[in-house]
């Protein structure tokens, strides 16, 4: 394999085509991909040389996930080469790209927890014996331990996955992308699951597999690990590339700004005093390792965004604070009160509405009409008889709400799967509204909704600050917390690393605090 | 969006075209062509008298499949239905034979004692998080053990309650209309259907149990208390078990402890037959007992043509996957 390499790079020379030295590993140019509505990757170029570990970084958004997902074939791009060994080649399906020695280390592992790390690594292709009938489960732990002893990390090949923590259960995925001889190897946030030592190993085991020529591309958030392991960095921007530069040289702040971008000096910014009365306060909240001691203040009338990384734990914190998952302690006070919230009926009742980032899941009933989707929390309110729906009552109150709200809908028995995402947000909104409820939790309130609708939905969430509301954003996209905000807490690996003010503060002081890991704090 | 909106505007509302009413719409083709079918090719098929016969075969799967029609819709199954009949027709024959007890009495009893035996499999799917499928499987055995236990494996007749007979095989409606000669066990499964789809379209119950079955977890995040809802939907449930105990008891003058395994796999049919999702949160009653009907004509058309009897259970068996798929290409058109 490797004389093949030196051979191509020798007609490369005598084209003089390439100049370099080293022969590139992968080579992508040009890339476009579009989605329906969205324009996800414009001209992206990206390369990657053996034996280097090369960051891909980039706001969530940026594009990084899906020209990974290109590279691996997992989508087929709109436009643009992509050369492996300096030959075009088409990666029409996973397999494809695996024959070319591609893999890639998911964030979430897809492993069979049920079957041991040897049946993992060999799944689909099991060694044979007896005329192809039985699986040869010796050769097949053979073969596992030999992986993992290149590897030189110390797992039993005839252990269930299931059993293992996560660091272990990476590194089987690792095995088994080198069962496939991958010399290019992509991680997506590989140590966001991982304890200090486990990161100290797997960079041991990156550092092996860099010596033995294989090329790394390495989704990242986090600054220090770039420095730590990285001899490139490229950055990538609402779907566009920006730049490709070492690691080591380059500092932080430049690679956090060319991230986040140069801000629009006459962007919209929250304005409107929030009133003094406070209407939730949690205090020291904690839930295992996803929440730890998060305090924080809202008031009447006022946004609080909250900001950070995904996995950060603002998701987490609203569930809580919503009854949805228990907490293993802390206070939360409503008007003053403390409160017992145990489940979401807890919190409905407390006036507290959470609305997923998940419409579709935990949002709406897809398949029930406007009506019953915006009077379902309040359905007690319209019976008759103590048991009869009166359907009438119903239907107006749906009308007055869609009229309002502006929901675009023929009417108000149309199944809500069938509105936009805008409008199914509304709906949501709708529901919580005549629920009077007065603290309202978006969770993303804008993912999935086109832009037009995007504006109309900051719009309605400014009127209900005006209006008295006491609101929390959570959202991933910094300009939309920066829009909204009154106040903006950042939080990064479960805790509140800092509070910022939402008129003065820029993407970059966020940026700068949603990567502080606690040992810096 | 403005497209999705012109289009179904243009319908005249997707309220009359839910994919659950398509398919009931389908199921009741169908009975009428088997109807036809029969009516013309086997002789005495069109008499009243078999007709009759046909609507007092149908009640007891009817009122069953009833019962396990708000179970479906609730995204739910229950397989306790079958042996749950048999059940409360034991208890309610201790309660009148054994212990004398007046009719009415007798008839509260056992629809309690299956709302009870429902809200207890209710109890262990909402608070044990034990899967409806092996819940209700271990409450199938249960109850057929229990039916067994409480009347000593030996069937109890009804000879002391003289008027029991008025819950099925009579025909009261037959004194006030001379020739309607309908039995009153298939009034009563027009009744519990009438009053189900009711409770089902027009209650907070239906609402809410349409809820659980469609998005548990919305539901849950909107305030509502899942739980409970949950397990009045077993005991809804097994209150009507306790109606097919009736009828299936004062039919055979007698409640037969052994009678019942194999009853919740028809009952089921029925309500998927009729549009009911397996999968939850779509379904009708009328669409149910259009399926009981359904597989009680091909039982007696079948039979009235002389074919051997046990073909009716493979033509069933080919029906339920028919009415599956059709369920299943409505769904992706829509």
């Amino acid at each position: 394999m490797a004389k093949e390499a030196d051979d191509r790079a020798g007609e490369e020379n005598v084209t003089g085509a390439q100049p370099e030295a080293l022969p590139t590993l992968v080579d992508m140019r040009g890339i476009e991909k579009s989605f329906p509505g969205v324009r996800a990757l414009q001209n992206v170029r990206f390369d990657l040389r053996p034996g280097e570990v090369h960051a891909l970084m980039g706001e969530n958004g940026a594009g990084k996930s899906t020209l990974m997902k290109i590279l691996t074939g997992v989508y087929q791009p709109d436009g643009g080469e992509i050369r492996v060994d300096g030959r075009p080649v088409t990666l029409r399906d996973p397999q494809a790209a695996q024959a070319l020695g591609i893999s890639i280390i998911h964030q979430e592992l897809y492993l069979m927890n049920h079957l041991t790390a040897a049946q993992n690594i060999f799944i689909g292709r099991e060694p044979r014996k007896g005329f192809g009938i039985f699986v040869d489960e010796a050769k097949l732990r053979r073969d596992a331990a030999a992986i993992f002893r290149r590897m030189r990390v110390g797992i039993d090949p005839a252990a269930e996955v299931g059993h293992m923590t996560v660091a272990r259960q990476q590194l089987v995925e690792i095995a088994k992308a080198l069962s496939y001889d991958a010399r290019v190897l992509v991680m997506d946030e590989p140590t966001s699951a991982l304890n200090e030592t486990e990161v100290e190993h797997l960079f041991t085991v990156i550092d092996d597999l860099k010596a033995n020529g294989a090329g790394i591309v390495y989704i990242t958030h986090k600054m220090d690990e770039v420095k730590r392991i990285a001899d490139r960095v490229t950055v990538m921007r609402d779907g566009q590339y920006i730049d490709t530069l070492p690691a080591a040289t380059t500092p932080m702040a430049t690679i956090i700004q060319m991230m986040v971008g140069r801000e629009l000096a006459d962007q919209h910014r929250a304005t409107g005093r929030r009133a003094e009365e406070e209407v939730l306060r949690v205090t020291r909240l904690n839930r295992g390792d996803a929440i730890r001691d998060v305090s924080f203040a809202l008031h009447k009338g006022e946004i609080l965004g909250f900001a950070g990384l995904m996995g950060a734990g603002r998701t987490e914190v609203a569930r809580a604070i919503f009854g949805a998952d228990p907490i293993d302690s802390g206070e939360i006070r409503v008007h003053g009160r403390p409160r017992r919230i145990a489940s979401p009926a807890d919190a409905v009742a407390n006036g507290i509405a959470y609305l997923s980032e998940d419409r579709k899941h935990f949002g709406l009933v897809t398949g029930m009409s406007v009506r019953d989707n915006v009077t379902m929390a309040s359905w007690g309110r319209f019976m008759s008889g103590g048991l009869f729906m009166r359907d009438g009552a119903l239907g107006d109150v749906a009308k007055d709400y869609v009229r309002r709200l502006k929901v675009k809908t023929p009417h108000v028995h149309q199944e809500t799967r069938l509105l936009s995402g805008g409008n199914q947000q509304k709906v949501v909104i709708a529901k919580w509204l005549l629920r009077d409820c007065d603290i309202l939790i978006f969770d993303e309130p804008t993912r999935g909704i086109d832009v037009g609708a995007k504006a109309e939905i900051y719009r309605l969430l400014e009127d209900l600050a005006a209006q008295g509301k006491a609101i929390i954003v959570i959202s991933s996209e910094l300009p939309e917390v920066l829009r909204l905000s009154h106040r903006i807490a950042v939080m990064c690996e479960g805790r509140i690393t800092g509070e910022l003010d939402g008129r003065t503060a820029t993407q970059e002081d966020i940026m700068t605090l949603a990567t502080q890991r606690a040992e810096a704090a | 969006m403005t497209d999705t909106t012109l289009k179904t505007s243009g319908w005249g509302g997707s309220r009359l075209f839910t994919t659950a009413t398509v398919q009931k719409a389908v199921a009741f083709v169908v009975l009428i062509a088997l109807l036809a079918f029969f009516g013309l090719f086997a002789p005495n098929f069109a008499t009243w008298s078999n007709m009759v016969g046909i609507m007092q075969a149908t009640a007891v799967n009817g009122v069953l499949g009833v019962a396990v029609t708000f179970v479906i819709i609730s995204g739910g199954i229950d397989l306790s239905i079958g042996t749950m009949m048999t059940l409360t027709a034991v208890v309610a024959g201790l309660l009148l034979t054994n212990l004398g007890m007046p009719l009415p009495l007798g008839i509260i009893g056992a629809i309690l004692f299956g709302a009870f035996m429902g809200s207890i499999s209710g109890a262990v799917i909402a608070y044990m998080k034990i899967p409806p499928f092996i819940a209700t499987l271990g409450m199938m055995q249960i109850a057929r053990g229990l039916a067994l236990v409480f009347s000593g494996a030996t069937p109890i007749y009804f000879n002391d309650t003289p008027n029991y007979g008025l819950l099925s095989p009579v025909s009261s409606i037959s004194a006030l209309i001379p020739g309607l000669e309908i039995p009153n066990g298939v009034l009563i499964m027009f009744a519990v259907a009438a009053v189900s789809s009711i409770v089902l379209t027009r209650t907070i119950v239906g609402r809410m149990i349409f809820a659980l079955g469609s998005n548990e977890e919305a539901a849950r995040l909107s305030g509502i208390k899942v739980n409970r809802w949950k397990i009045l939907t077993y005991a809804i449930s097994g209150g009507i078990c306790g109606v097919a105990g009736l009828i299936v008891s004062a039919r055979l003058n007698s409640a037969q402890p052994a009678l019942g395994l194999g009853y919740e796999l028809d009952a089921i049919a029925a309500a998927v037959i009729g549009g009911t999702s397996l999968s939850g949160g779509r379904g009708t009653v009328t669409g149910t007992i259009i399926g009981a009907f359904i597989m009680s004509v091909l039982t007696n058309g079948l039979r009235v043509m002389g074919v051997q009897e046990e073909w009716k259970i493979v033509v069933t068996g080919a029906i339920i996957i028919v009415a599956v798929f059709i369920d299943i290409v409505l769904r992706r058109k829509a």
